[in-house]
């Protein structure tokens, strides 16, 4: 404020207008029109972190239900809507909604050195079309209109025929809301990384968190259509009266599941990624060195993001479909430990030539190397076709993913929480 | 309130114990991958576990790599200079890198291998068996036929599978309503019975026993209780078992059987299902043509006691909320003439 004060009027003036186009606009209309990257970017943190507690209260309420056999607290119905609304807002409303549009939203054009993101308007509209969309889900819920076909609400269960009413339309309009979310910012992301960056921030100088924003910005353009149009043609179906999915009809039900997982597979590595491009970043502030191998983790991320377009099938072993298709599947799979396997080998290069320094923080990333290395070990015995369809649909694979997610998503969130909120909270 | 507290927990935990030691599914292995009980389950258990120890060992090492590391490196947290870079060690460092990664590929390589060989032993070409078997799954229970060429020949049954054992049993999976997936991991992988696509398995049962299978696929309400039982037995058990079933259901003698059969032709029962040797038809439901023979019933959910079946007559819903049964509203007298009449159904 003392400065101003010795502005000449001129200046006063510029810089009155560019506070106005720039900053945050003041009183209720203006929350609700504020297109500050910072602000959106927060939202979507304390939204999903509020899904993520709310999911949390349905898993400790099922993990009751199943401390002892045949217990009573709540019924098949009840179950079937808890499990259901779990697995979809831990995965649509917290993992990619925190883990990519959250922290990509507040640091990406913090990093690039830009003002704001490249189309602030669509960042604004993305928070609040999955504002919608997650709130139609949990309404839904308590107006015992909860979906209760499974996370991935494979048709025909999901279809018009054995789940009558409202539930699963209410879900299927959630992923459509959801994912039109997450491409918008995807977008912003993408424009904002190729476009924005500060002068002399050439592509191969950039931080490599930004490579995996890149990255998984592309890979959600790619993915997120699948899992639209198959939660389209699902809505169409049980609304409209088409037949996509009606065998009777000519329609085919695995259609369904290889639209969802060619989705479904990307997620994973859309939700692991930015996990990953957390300990990268948190790793050089608390080893006092620079990261070891920046173009081996850079080549090993892009390749991830290939190579998670190519192993959806390993979702679909037990259905049955011809060896020689499924041997690649499994090739593809096992071939994703490569790069992954690389960024911890680099990782552990990084702590082997620095000097750590063991702050909160860093409990959280140790927490990652060992519940993330389980998750992954895990899959590699899930990439094998005789294994997997023994442990498939068990408590096995319910195991691994959360191993996955929680190791690779939730622990560098609470890493990247811990680390950046000092920034969050205006410190400096 | 810390006593009752400490109390209940402990009381679950004992409810908990018991339910593991003596629930009957459970009694030695009948539902577990890691006791096989035919050639492929125990090749999928061998590469199972080959997997499972390399992956410790990496797992191992690994962490033991971070430890280490860590404590190696520990530096007084007041102390936030860069560290000089150090060009040699890193040169070491992108060694390690290289050779882990080479290393990595090359076990990669190995578990593909080996995946892939297990898998084409596993997945033998269906169709060259002697015995078929089709297995339909619906909404929560397992239809089982036994297809012949001679329709007299031709052994219906529900949730209950029985195969000789030392030879090749094909079966061939369809469903009548949504996705199932047909599981009994003792003996070999799962596979999905899909609407509007007709898959197979085979597989070879060594190890005579009852072994408990699951639809493993999430399939609505009930899926939970949407069990079947593999049956075992030496050939000549296998012949008679046929045999047995091959006949239609025995004329009641008993007067209290013969009211029994009136009840079930005069009541809902006939609407879904069948009573070889009675104007009894419906395939909606099991064939209830040998009911008695069967140690389970409702999808392998209750043991086929006078008691448990009276219960799921009169209320099905009560132990399978939200099932295609509906509920039966008998006198006691004729529930217990039905009862006595399912009995003869041997």
């Amino acid at each position: 404020m003392q400065a101003e004060t010795t502005l000449s009027p001129d200046q006063q003036e510029l810089d009155r207008q560019l506070r106005r186009v720039w900053g945050h606009p003041k009183g209720l209309l203006g929350w609700f029109s504020n297109v500050h990257h910072t602000a959106i970017g927060l939202r979507f943190m304390v939204t999903s972190f509020i899904f993520f507690l709310l999911g949390g209260v349905l898993a400790a309420i099922m993990r009751t239900q199943l401390a002892r056999p045949e217990s009573h607290l709540l019924g098949p119905d009840k179950y079937n809507q808890f499990f259901t609304i779990h697995g979809s807002t831990m995965i649509f409303l917290f993992a990619v909604p925190m883990m990519f549009q959250g922290f990509g939203v507040y640091l990406v054009p913090l990093i690039c050195g830009t003002r704001n993101i490249a189309f602030p308007r669509l960042n604004a509209f993305s928070y609040y079309i999955y504002l919608g969309g997650g709130l139609l889900l949990w309404i839904g819920l308590f107006l015992n209109t909860g979906a209760d076909v499974g996370w991935f609400a494979y048709v025909p269960l999901s279809g018009p025929q054995f789940t009558p009413g409202k539930r699963a339309d209410f879900w299927a309009q959630m992923i459509t809301f959801t994912e039109v979310s997450a491409l918008g910012v995807a977008i912003c992301i993408a424009t904002t990384i190729l476009r924005h960056r500060a002068p002399g921030m050439t592509l191969n100088r950039m931080p490599i968190i930004l490579w995996e924003k890149l990255v998984i910005s592309f890979a959600v353009i790619f993915a997120m259509p699948a899992v639209m149009v198959v939660s389209s043609m699902l809505l169409l179906d049980r609304l409209v009266g088409t037949q996509f999915f009606n065998p009777a009809e000519g329609g085919d039900v695995l259609l369904y599941q290889h639209l969802f997982w060619f989705f479904g597979h990307p997620e994973v590595y859309i939700i692991f990624l930015p996990g990953a491009a957390i300990i990268s970043t948190l790793l050089p502030a608390y080893t006092r060195r620079h990261i070891f191998g920046y173009t081996p983790i850079v080549v090993s991320v892009i390749a991830t993001g290939f190579l998670g377009f190519s192993v959806w099938v390993h979702h679909m072993f037990a259905t049955g479909l011809p060896q020689l298709g499924e041997s690649f599947f499994t090739a593809a799979t096992l071939m994703i430990v490569i790069p992954t396997g690389t960024q911890f080998f680099c990782w552990l290069a990084t702590l082997w030539n620095g000097k750590l320094l063991f702050e909160l923080p860093m409990l959280w990333v140790f927490g990652f190397f060992f519940v993330f290395l389980i998750g992954g070990l895990s899959g590699v015995m899930l990439a094998s076709v005789p294994v997997d369809v023994q442990v498939h649909d068990t408590y096995f694979v319910v195991a691994h993913f959360h191993y996955v997610l929680i190791g690779g998503a939730l622990f560098p969130m609470f890493a990247g929480i811990y680390h950046w909120f000092p920034k969050i909270r205006g410190a400096f | 309130m810390t006593d009752l507290l400490f109390a209940d927990a402990t009381r679950m935990l004992a409810g908990w114990w018991a339910a593991l030691a003596f629930d009957s599914r459970l009694e030695h292995g009948r539902h577990a991958i890691l006791h096989p009980a035919g050639p492929e389950a125990g090749r999928i258990e061998w590469l199972y576990w080959l997997i499972f120890w390399i992956s410790l060992a990496v797992f191992v090492f690994m962490m033991g790599g971070y430890t280490i590391t860590a404590r190696r490196n520990l530096s007084r947290v007041s102390d936030r200079t860069m560290v000089i870079e150090d060009e040699p060690g890193d040169k070491r460092s992108a060694w390690f890198v290289g050779i882990a990664v080479g290393i990595t590929t090359a076990i990669l390589f190995l578990v593909l291998a080996l995946s892939v060989s297990a898998g084409r032993k596993v997945q033998d070409v269906p169709g060259n068996g002697p015995i078929a078997i089709q297995v339909t799954g619906h909404q929560w229970w397992w239809e089982v036929n036994y297809p012949n060429s001679e329709p007299d020949l031709r052994v219906t049954t529900a949730n209950e599978i029985h195969v000789p054992v030392h030879e090749r049993v094909n079966l061939i999976l369809q469903s009548g309503d949504v996705i199932h997936s047909f599981w009994a991991p003792n003996i070999t992988g799962k596979r999905d019975l899909i609407p509007g696509y007709s898959s197979s398995i085979s597989f070879q049962v060594d190890t005579p026993g009852v072994y408990h299978g699951q639809c493993a696929e999430f399939c609505g309400l009930q899926h939970a209780h949407m069990g079947f039982s593999i049956v075992a037995e030496s050939r000549e058990d296998f012949d008679a078992w046929q045999r047995d079933q091959l006949l239609a259901a025995a004329e009641p003698t008993d007067p209290q059987a013969v009211r029994g059969k009136q009840v079930f032709l005069t009541h809902p029962c006939v609407m879904c299902h069948t009573i070889r040797g009675t104007d009894a038809g419906s395939n909606m439901g099991p064939d209830l043509t040998h009911i008695a023979s069967r140690p389970r019933i409702a999808a392998d959910t209750l043991p086929n006691t006078p008691g448990a079946l009276g219960g799921w007559i009169l209320d099905p819903q009560a132990a399978k909320p939200g099932n295609h049964m509906a509920p039966n509203s008998l006198t006691g007298d004729e529930l217990q003439a039905l009862l006595s009449y399912l009995q003869t159904l041997k």
